[in-house]
């Protein structure tokens, strides 16, 4: 039988072995252990590269492994996993969130204030709507992320606003700092006469009326200028006032003047119908007019960008946010929230805007000065307006807001407010669109 | 004697041979053998079948935030909303009209590719084939490029002929309809294939002895064809019948359930509440709506088919 003994020499060897080892131990990315990440898998490819590229630097740095996915929000693929791993209790350590998805799987996060806190030294603080998506009970449970982020603001075709409705929108809304001429002017009333006349003309504005995300942001930032809420913040309904009452008197005079297809506009649709040259104007961010300028470059040449119009309780431009979170179940927080920072600091963030030609856009007011905006072409300054500058005397909204989230993610994904101007385009009284969101409002509250 | 003598031999036997000798046995029988086979399968079923099922009728049953037990109260709250209302006709009468349809259709695509000559059956049957054997998101894709908003090939036909083009998937019938006829294009080639079999297992000598009795085409159609071939029908309709109703793909790519939620069905609407809206309870409701109804509809039509069965056997 072998012998197990430990023999006095056999232990001396083992104490000098172990006290070499510090010595020779090779230090690789994995030393400090390993993390996992869901980022949003962006439109524009190079987005994705110079993410890839931040994560390997932070990576190399810390000494910590990165594991990154990019899920794509196509076919909701990054929303599915992210509810699977929620329901499992295991999966990535940090994860991409959308705009409602944070809220949604508050229970399920990791508090942040601990890098809000160190952020709000460097970058300042994110806008409003960040908050009320990502803070609850006064804790941020996600950091606020440009990565996927993006403003529907209006995209208008030079040329035909000009001819069919008069409106010089490059000189409403010069590529220059400081106040633009247009901007007072600029309201959904003087929307509504230019809609009428580019109809007239055979090119009418994309606005769509479907249950998507487009439609629900553009009907948002519509109803939000009247201030009209369906929800308020207590969680009270409110569609029985006045104010929506107008905003409904309004979309009625203006939906008439929308393509007879606007009912059926998916996210895509919009986009189409600016590229093939059937719009005159529609609100989105600059990726129509990205692919434009590669598919229809004339197109692409004749887009400009500015804030949408305003209405009595002012100028709202609908924001898509998107998050960053750390699972409570992660099992490295504290590499996942290192990274995180690392990643909002503006040096990355302006990199990534800069890689994305423009698309990715900050929900931090500090960063609406980047160059990327002012330098993207055709035409020079396209760009210049994508931004909230401090003379649109806008605001960034959400659909949906300030209904508390749990109401307002229903009321947005079921695209409660488009289908109301949806049942007025076929004809509907307001007094039955009313009593019909009712209803539908009733059922959103269900705790 | 000689029990008596195997039952001194087994008392003499020590414990753990017994023990080895049953478990011998147990292993030699056809029953634990067929059972070991079908294991790996069983398995599966539990697996991704059973306890999927089991969990998504657990959470039907559980408040928004999934921390209260709530029993049938989410089915009832359902029950109360027009949107879910609308949701339950338009399930409807997608799965049934477009059931009826492809019964219809198979049936007199199968009687005319049942009578075409053998050699050239199996070219037709192949080509009619297809639309079934595309998968259904990508054939899907194809007819929303037809009906598309801005580039619809149809309404690009209908304007070079001089007709207003219209907006199929952007107002509540047409686009019914269109849902319809795109389920239909792709369901009506399984039904075909199963009433041919079906046919060509009809003995040939039972329409001989009926044209010899001087029966027409229809009577034959009437008393021989349709009696013969009933338990296929039965059990195909029922199939497609609950595969219609818990279609997803096309009415998430045409419309995604608009205009104004008039096509969402069962599968589209427990997505958009659960996944898309955060409320899993009330997806899960959503999506187990139909399964009693259907459970109960299942049940008879099969409890007909064995009976069927088992007349044509005696």
């Amino acid at each position: 039988m072998r012998s197990t003994t430990l023999s006095r020499r056999r232990a001396l060897k083992l104490g000098v072995a172990a006290t070499a080892l510090p010595l020779v131990h090779i230090r690789t990315a994995g030393a400090a252990g390993s993390v996992s990440i869901v980022f949003f898998d962006a439109w524009v490819q190079a987005g994705n590269t110079a993410m890839k590229k931040q994560v390997a630097a932070w990576s190399e740095k810390n000494k910590v492994e990165v594991k990154a996915d990019f899920l794509s929000t196509a076919n909701n693929q990054i929303v599915i996993t992210e509810n699977a791993e929620a329901q499992a209790g295991a999966g990535h350590d940090a994860y991409s969130f959308a705009t409602w998805e944070a809220p949604t799987h508050l229970d399920y996060l990791e508090p942040m204030d601990d890098v809000m806190a160190r952020l709000a030294t460097t970058i300042g603080p994110p806008n409003d709507m960040a908050a009320y998506l990502a803070k609850s009970k006064g804790h941020w449970m996600a950091v606020p992320s440009s990565s996927g982020g993006q403003l529907k603001g209006c995209v208008g075709r030079i040329s035909i606003l000009k001819q069919a409705a008069g409106l010089d929108v490059m000189e409403m809304f010069p590529a220059a700092p400081g106040a633009s001429p247009g901007v007072d002017g600029w309201t959904w009333e003087a929307l509504l006469k230019a809609a009428e006349a580019c109809s007239k003309a055979g090119k009418p504005f994309g606005i769509g009326l479907g249950t998507t995300g487009d439609s629900s942001d553009s009907a948002g930032c519509l109803f939000a200028s009247f201030g009209a809420e369906l929800v308020n913040a207590k969680g009270e309904i409110a569609v029985r006032s006045d104010a929506v009452r107008q905003a409904l008197e309004y979309a009625q005079r203006l939906v008439k003047f929308l393509p007879p297809n606007a009912v059926g506009y998916d996210d895509a649709s919009n986009n189409r119908a600016l590229i093939s040259g059937q719009a005159a104007l529609i609100f989105n961010p600059p990726s129509a007019w990205a692919v434009a300028t590669h598919d229809a470059p004339a197109v692409g040449a004749d887009c400009w960008h500015f804030p949408p119009p305003a209405g009595p309780k002012g100028r709202f431009v609908s924001a898509v946010e998107y998050f960053w979170g750390v699972w409570k179940f992660a099992r490295n927080k504290t590499a996942a929230k290192d990274l995180i920072e690392y990643l909002s600091q503006r040096e990355q963030v302006e990199e990534r805007c800069a890689a994305t030609m423009g698309y990715d856009m900050p929900p931090y007011p500090s960063m609406m000065d980047f160059n990327v905006w002012a330098d993207e072409t055709p035409p020079k300054g396209t760009l210049y307006n994508y931004p909230i500058r401090p003379w649109h005397k806008a605001e960034a909204h959400i659909s949906g807001a300030p209904a508390p989230p749990a109401i307002g993610v229903q009321m947005y994904n079921r695209g409660t407010m488009p289908t109301m101007m949806a049942k007025l385009k076929s004809g509907e009284s307001i007094a039955n669109v009313v009593g019909w969101a009712e209803n539908e409002l009733e059922g959103f509250l269900r705790g | 004697m000689v029990d008596g003598t195997r039952e001194l031999a087994m008392a003499a036997e020590p414990p753990r041979a017994a023990a080895c000798r049953r478990w011998r046995r147990l292993l030699h029988r056809r029953s634990t053998v067929a059972l070991l086979m079908c294991l790996p399968m069983i398995l599966l079923i539990g697996g991704l079948v059973l306890y999927p099922a089991l969990y998504a009728l657990y959470l039907s049953m559980l408040n928004r935030r999934m921390t209260a037990f709530v029993g049938l109260g989410n089915f009832l709250f359902l029950l109360h909303r027009l949107t879910f209302q609308q949701v339950i006709f338009q399930s409807s009468l997608f799965a049934i009209s477009a059931v009826l349809l492809k019964a219809f259709f198979g049936f007199i695509l199968a009687h005319l590719m049942h009578n075409i000559p053998n050699r050239h059956q199996r070219i037709w049957r192949g080509l009619l084939l297809v639309p079934w054997v595309i998968p259904l998101a990508l054939s899907t894709l194809g007819w929303w490029w037809l009906f598309d908003p801005s580039y619809s090939a149809f309404n690009y036909v209908l304007k070079d002929l001089g007709f207003t083009p219209v907006p199929w998937l952007g107002v509540a019938w047409p686009a019914r309809l269109c849902m319809i006829a795109v389920n239909v294009w792709f369901g009506t080639s399984f039904f075909m294939i199963m009433y041919l079999a079906a046919l060509k297992s009809v003995p040939e000598q039972l329409y001989e002895a009926a044209a010899i009795d001087g029966a027409g085409a229809i009577q034959k159609m009437l008393y021989i064809t349709l009696p013969m071939i009933r338990n296929i029908i039965s059990v195909t309709v029922l199939y497609s019948l609950i595969v219609t109703f818990a279609n997803f793909d096309i009415v998430r790519i045409l419309t995604n359930g608009g205009p104004e939620d008039s096509t969402h069905v069962f599968a589209t609407y427990a997505f958009q509440v659960g996944i898309q809206s955060g409320d899993v309870p009330l997806g899960a409701s959503v999506s187990l709506f139909m399964f009693p109804l259907l459970a109960v509809f299942a049940y008879f039509v099969l409890r007909n088919v064995t009976r069927r069965g088992k007349e044509m056997a005696v």
